[in-house]
């Protein structure tokens, strides 16, 4: 037997991760992603790493992201010249989703931007293992006056229902922060900067400190019963089930943030003033709707589709493509993403793909087909 | 039951007089991780040795299985449409994959044994 769509990477050219060896003693099963070698999944497998971080918490590590901080006066102001976010109204220990865009409109990447407290305008970016070498040198090569430095500091994710209460016994007040807020804490001596934001779709923590001391805090946080390691198939699973968009997959340089139905990371007052990339398509995108849409798609089968399965209306008219596709072990069934034809993408339209020799049918799908359950600050306790 | 003969593309093979129970091996389904899906031939296809006889989807990927032998399918797993996941829990017993009436029980000859099977892992 053979695998069809595994990686194949040379060894060799592969980077390791600052926990490597922590990851081969809790059993990990590596696989390339990105340029690095990274844990698939552990002894319990896809499908229990994804149903536990739905229930308890996983511990995932990230370490392949691009962390950086870029510095300086109106630094703020010059990033939205590459992003269509306010960035402007962006309070400081909060964190927005919003991506970089090329000069149609299309994907470059996208990224978390957190503005870092303090009088120094300073904004730390998370982005994508595989573009972020493009995209340091873009943000280098746009905003040279500005200091724009990576950060060598790993990142571990704590995802699930039980991440809070977890985290929150360790770092007293992290329980507090609020859905996509921010704060530096003391791990040891060492900064630790928590960001409540993750790519489950559950309540969680991105955890960023240097790498010397990352392995002692996966272990205190794997000592507790309800916490359990997961890989890179789960966070997959998990994502996809979120109805959560990957780069490389349901993201590109030719997909803009209005198709992607990413258009609420778009900032209003950026939708008047403009100023960022590719601002006339997406002006039209906005004004008009889009062409085409980012939409969840429910297999009638029990087979999954998988990406690039091309998408056709009941007359045979190509309408769309898959872009993410898999199985879902929340719903136990096969769910997957892809763009549609914006008359063909209502939720219940049926469309039929190719499976092997076979043709199946599929239905549009609302997106999460898993509902988020992020954080809400209990009323009377705001954090700001 | 006889004794299992395996081939490098990780099947195996149960021979039985001219009935071949065949399956994947348990190195193949550590592998692929969890199953969920499984396209079987339907009984009464002729199958080659070194064809595509099915097809199994984890979490992660879809995977071809090949034929180790030539012959027509008899059987097929009957628990394997609700339950694909007994593959991973018992993949030499309870989730074995179709039952083939091998045209030429000689081409066994050239499967690995147990032993050779296990050499071969440690080369990988």
């Amino acid at each position: 037997m053979t695998e069809s769509d595994v990686a194949t990477d040379a060894p060799s050219a592969l980077v390791k991760l600052p926990l490597d060896a922590a990851h081969r003693r809790l059993g990990a099963r590596m696989a390339p992603f990105a340029g690095y070698e990274m844990p698939l999944h552990y002894a319990q497998g896809i499908v229990a790493e994804t149903l536990h971080t739905r229930r308890g918490a996983s511990l995932f590590d990230v370490s392949h992201m691009g962390q950086a901080i870029l510095a300086g006066a109106r630094a703020t102001r010059a990033l939205e010249s590459l992003t269509p976010a306010d960035l402007a109204s962006l309070s400081p220990e909060r964190t927005r989703y919003t991506q970089l865009l090329n000069e149609s409109g299309g994907i470059l990447d996208d990224l978390l931007v957190t503005r870092l407290p303090g009088v120094e305008e300073r904004l730390l970016l998370v982005v994508n293992a595989s573009r972020k070498q493009e995209d340091f040198a873009l943000i280098r090569a746009a905003l040279p006056q500005f200091d724009f430095n990576p950060l060598d500091r790993a990142l571990l994710a704590l995802q699930g229902p039980r991440a809070s209460a977890v985290l929150g016994a360790l770092l007293p007040g992290a329980e507090d922060l609020p859905f996509m807020g921010w704060r530096a804490f003391d791990f040891g001596g060492a900064p630790l900067f928590v960001s409540r934001s993750g790519y489950t779709g559950e309540d969680g923590f991105e955890l960023s400190l240097r790498a010397e001391h990352a392995e002692d805090l996966a272990r205190m946080l794997l000592s507790h019963e309800d916490v359990a390691p997961a890989g890179l198939g789960a966070r997959d699973a998990l994502r996809l089930e979120a109805g959560l968009p990957l780069y490389g997959h349901d993201l590109d340089e030719t997909t803009d943030p209005v198709e992607a139905g990413l258009g609420w990371s778009i900032g209003k007052r950026r939708r008047l003033e403009g100023g960022f990339p590719g601002f006339e398509r997406i002006r039209l995108a906005l004004e008009q709707g889009p062409a085409r849409r980012r939409v969840g798609l429910e297999p009638q089968t029990k087979a999954p589709l998988r990406d690039g399965a091309e998408l056709s209306a009941h007359d045979g008219e190509a309408v769309g493509h898959v872009t993410s596709g898999g199985f879902s072990p929340t719903l136990q069934r096969p769910i997957a993403m892809g763009y549609v034809a914006s008359n063909h993408a209502n939720v219940g339209a049926t469309l039929s793909a190719p499976l092997r020799d076979k043709r199946v049918d599929v239905t549009v799908a609302a997106l999460p087909f898993v509902p988020h359950r992020y954080f809400k600050t209990p009323a009377g306790k705001d954090a700001r | 039951m006889t004794d299992l003969r395996y081939s490098k593309d990780h099947e195996y093979v149960a021979l039985d007089g001219d009935l071949a129970t065949l399956g994947i091996s348990d190195y193949a389904q550590s592998q692929l991780g969890d199953i969920v899906f499984i396209e079987l031939p339907e009984v009464g296809k002729k199958v080659a040795k070194g064809k595509e006889i099915a097809v199994i989807e984890s979490v992660k990927a879809a995977s071809e299985v090949y034929s180790p032998v030539s012959g027509e399918v008899v059987e097929v797993n009957p628990e394997l449409g609700e339950a694909p996941a007994l593959v991973n829990d018992d993949p030499l017993g309870r989730g074995w994959l179709i039952k083939v009436r091998v045209s030429d029980p000689g081409e066994c000859a050239s499967l690995m044994d147990d032993a050779a099977y296990s050499s071969f892992l440690k080369t990988i």
